[in-house]
């Protein structure tokens, strides 16, 4: 008995949800990702933008990936990364701030009640009605700059400052492919 | 008594060179020469970071611990012997490796991206070896203030492994002993043998070898940043693995 040829699908894969955003970060990360250039229409091919500074969607929905720039710096850094811990399946700490706390973090040795004193009060040149703004639209500054997996689990880690672009085209392309993420030589960097 | 005989037979035989097994690669070696010696001679490479081949081994950091015959020992301290079957790259080894390195890089501020000894830094190259993405431990963050106080030579305590190099340096090679480890524990640090506690008090100059033997970035001279770009660094052009006749100084 010979076995049937297997049915060609009826449609192609469902497109992989991925969502991207910067918390304390400076957005290098999400222009080396950028710089993947004309690659981007070939990832375009298999994956569909959520929320990202792409597409200025503001919600995260349910995604298959979240990249995640930059540390938390403040109270409305930790509620948006929880929101993408609980919506993307996979969710990856992009570059050297969200991996360490990176640059911001470099503050972590000093009070910030002091430098806030410092930078609207005391400061040389400033006006005589300066002062720490209070807005409550302000979120509320942390005593430390954190990085993200000390708040929420990471499942996986693209090191770099920014990780460039080669990395993330390999990064995505193994995440996509259902395999294990390896950089390597050359693509592995933490500066 | 028995003993000296089996240490006896396990000497190098005359004619025909003395061989241990490492990773199941026969690694020939001299009378009294350390597991990590003959390897590196051979060109093979144990990952390691407060051993250097100038220096008498500290074993502190246990980077190299490798298993011989079965039980894990300290390839820099431990003397090859013929016949030894030594495990060095294997997945339990490397697993233990890269937890050792993320605890070191939690436990200072290892801040890569503004560190000029990025792409020359052992510690760096090492972890890219391990395939060590993320810290996986929370930050310590750490306050070390940097002593800027000597006219040539810049210390950023911040990096510091506590691999003792420099102070083996100043006081083996330099005869100085500019440098010390004091405290206990996680207190554990670096000290400069001054009256100040300043380097700028201590009889240290640019020229010294403990100048240049710092593996990550404590010791920096000064006014020479980025004389060679970042990308085109010593472990830019080929993984440290591939570089184990190189253990030099700082470049």
């Amino acid at each position: 008995m010979t076995t049937p040829a297997p049915l060609p699908p009826l449609q192609a894969p469902r497109k992989l949800k991925l969502a991207t955003v910067s918390l304390a970060g400076c957005f290098g990360c999400h222009m080396s990702f950028l710089d993947i250039d004309e690659r981007l229409f070939e990832l375009i091919e298999h994956i569909e933008f959520d929320r990202s500074p792409l597409t200025d969607i503001k919600q995260v929905g349910v995604c298959d990936i979240g990249l995640i720039e930059g540390g938390l710096c403040n109270a409305e850094n930790v509620l948006v990364l929880r929101e993408f811990r609980a919506h993307c399946k996979t969710l990856v700490a992009v570059g050297a701030c969200a991996i360490t706390g990176g640059l911001p973090a470099q503050r972590n040795h000093m009070d910030i009640g002091a430098i806030l004193t410092d930078v609207y009060c005391t400061r040389q040149g400033l006006s005589a009605s300066c002062r720490i703004p209070d807005d409550p639209e302000l979120p509320l500054p942390l005593n430390q700059v954190h990085p993200i997996h000390e708040v929420v689990h990471v499942d996986y880690f693209l090191p770099g400052c920014p990780p460039s672009a080669n990395a993330f085209w390999t990064f995505l392309n193994d995440l996509m492919a259902g395999r294990t993420p390896h950089l390597g030589h050359g693509l592995m960097h933490y500066d | 008594m028995s003993d000296v005989h089996d240490m006896d037979d396990m000497r190098a035989a005359p004619g025909s060179p003395a061989t241990f097994s490492l990773d199941g690669q026969d690694v020939e070696f001299q009378a009294g020469e350390t597991l990590i010696e003959a390897a590196t001679r051979a060109g093979r490479y144990i990952p390691h970071l407060c051993w250097h081949p100038d220096f008498h081994p500290h074993g502190s950091c246990r980077l190299c611990t490798v298993k011989v015959n079965g039980r894990a020992g300290a390839a820099c301290t431990m003397q090859a012997a013929a016949g030894q079957e030594v495990q060095s790259d294997t997945a339990e080894l490397n697993a233990q490796r890269k937890t050792l390195l993320q605890m070191l890089f939690v436990e200072g501020n290892h801040f890569c991206p503004s560190c000029e000894k990025s792409g020359n830094c052992l510690l760096q190259a090492t972890a890219y070896q391990m395939g060590m993405e993320g810290p996986h431990f929370e930050q310590f963050y750490p306050n070390r203030p940097v002593d800027a106080s000597h006219p040539d030579l810049l210390l950023d305590f911040n990096r510091c492994i506590l691999c003792e190099l420099c102070v083996r340096a100043s006081r083996d090679v330099d005869g100085k002993s500019v440098f010390a480890i004091g405290g206990h524990g996680i207190h554990t640090h670096l000290l400069v043998n001054s009256d100040s506690g300043r380097l700028g008090d201590a009889d240290m100059a640019l020229g010294d070898r403990a100048a240049s033997i710092c593996p990550v970035g404590v010791i920096l001279p000064k006014r020479r940043g980025f004389a060679i770009p970042i990308g085109q660094r010593r472990f830019d052009q080929a993984p440290v693995s591939q570089q184990t006749q190189g253990d030099g100084d700082s470049p």
